[in-house]
């Protein structure tokens, strides 16, 4: 039950009993927030099992973890830590440049990042439990976000209009399994909830999102790079919560200190982009 | 008759689902996320969600006084599964019980059961338990109306009414059909 939460991003104990005390619905266990991923280069893993339990041992919220996409081992791994929640994740490198895990063959449920509607449902064809927008980690740049979660919203949108006899087209060009489409153009929204990922580093980020159509949000390097984690933390559960209340909004806004620096797209670089890993 | 009118507290959580199976069963429902949302409200759901999340919620919004007026002028509440924990003695104190959170476990130990809920449906229901709680202890004038591995997961007292478990997250809506009635005007 995280939605309408916040799921944040810490990489020891004090972290997430900071997050838990600041209102968090759940937290990413991982050993360096994307920011840092991005600084340090090389290959990112899944985290070490010690660090996993001792924030399962620190806070009463659940807890999820990252995998690399395709690697099932990592996953099984984490199933055996009890973790809540398994994030496929591209802010790791990836295992498997083909295929993502077979989600099915776990009882612990997946979360996994999508750029549009038809990457989204082939992770929910794969067995995934809820979807976020990729963004780009690490950025403090909401821009990648939004973008995901237009083209996903839009696209759901655009699949109920169409008649039945248009959908397996649709289905086509999504490259995705014609019985969710149907789905999703009869319901008008994805069988799993869909957060936001990628780059919110304000209140107003979060809000932004969430009047977008998110019904979540996770938020990684935004609040442990910020100036005062404690308070960004609440400020951003607080916006998530009223985020059509631009008075609450605005209140929760002040005196947060600094917000992390942030990057602009241009200068990443077609290399530096994580939102293109995985298909 | 009109449609009472039945607020679902939208702080965090699974607040939709219910809002959707309220309208699906004749209420009016409204979100409720400020003290003045609960202005004229014939009843109230406390859905599940994260309780820590939901108690700093309510403390941040001045909740608590409303909630307590809308208790204390015998209005109806529904808490479901952190809603239960909510409503407890350790939190609003709405009804007399107190809770031991994830107590069936973690998310890989959630599971689905059919039980019967006496006195709110007539036969057996489905009822879905995600890191949910159960009832611990419960004070005079509690009745317990559903019993899972021998703990309580059902319980009233008064207009107030405390499930461990999500009535929202299955197609049947016998559940909120009973608490739009139980709210009517």
């Amino acid at each position: 039950m995280l939605k309408g939460g916040v799921i944040m991003d810490v990489v020891d104990a004090d972290q997430a009993k900071i997050a838990e005390d600041a209102g968090a619905c759940a937290v990413m266990a991982l050993e360096r927030v994307p920011a840092d991923i991005r600084k340090d280069g090389g290959v990112a893993r899944m985290s070490n099992p010690k660090m996993i339990k001792e924030i399962q041992d620190a806070v009463s919220i659940p807890v999820m973890a990252k995998v690399r996409i395709g690697h099932f081992v990592e996953a099984q791994v984490l199933q055996s830590l009890s973790i809540d929640f398994i994030d496929e994740s591209e802010v790791l490198t990836p295992a498997d440049e083909t295929n993502h895990v077979d989600k099915f063959e776990f009882d612990a449920p997946f979360v996994c990042g999508a750029t549009n509607l038809g990457e989204a449902l082939r992770r929910i064809g794969e067995g995934a439990a809820m979807i976020r927008s990729k963004g780009e980690a690490g950025t403090g740049n909401v821009v990648e976000a939004v973008r995901h979660m237009r083209e996903i919203v839009g696209g759901i949108k655009r699949l109920t209009t169409l008649s039945p006899t248009e959908l397996p087209t649709a289905a086509k060009d999504l490259q995705a399994p014609l019985e969710l489409v149907r789905e999703v153009a009869n319901s008008g929204w994805l069988p799993v909830p869909v957060f936001c990922a990628g780059g919110i580093a304000t209140p107003a980020d979060a809000a932004l999102m969430m009047q977008l159509g998110a019904e979540g949000n996770f938020v990684g390097s935004g609040i442990f790079k910020s100036d005062d984690p404690e308070r960004r933390a609440k400020a951003i559960v607080e916006a998530t919560t009223h985020f059509n209340d631009a008075d609450r909004i605005a209140a929760a806004s002040e005196q947060l200190g600094e917000a992390m620096p942030g990057i602009e797209m241009a200068a990443l670089g077609e290399e530096g982009r994580l939102a293109g890993r995985g298909w | 008759m009109k449609s009472p009118r039945i607020g679902v507290l939208a702080v965090q959580g699974g607040f939709q689902r219910h809002v959707e199976h309220l309208s699906e069963a004749g209420a009016d429902p409204v979100e409720v996320r400020l003290p003045a949302d609960l202005d004229g409200l014939d009843g109230l759901i406390l859905p599940g969600g994260e309780s820590t999340t939901i108690v700093m919620g309510i403390e941040n919004a001045g909740l608590a006084p409303a909630i307590l007026a809308h208790h204390e002028a015998g209005k109806s509440v529904l808490g479901t599964c952190a809603g239960m924990i909510v409503a407890g003695r350790e939190h609003l104190g709405l009804i007399d019980i107190t809770t031991k959170r994830n107590a069936f476990g973690r998310q890989l130990a959630s599971f689905e059961d059919d039980i019967e809920v006496e006195g709110i449906v007539e036969g057996k229901i489905r009822a879905v338990f995600i890191r949910a709680p159960w009832v611990e202890s419960t004070g005079e004038g509690v009745e317990v109306l559903a019993e899972v591995r021998n703990h309580p997961v059902a319980v009233r007292q008064g207009n107030v009414t405390a499930l461990s478990f999500h009535p929202e997250l299955t197609p049947d809506n016998r559940i909120h059909s009973w608490f739009v009635k139980s709210c009517g005007t």
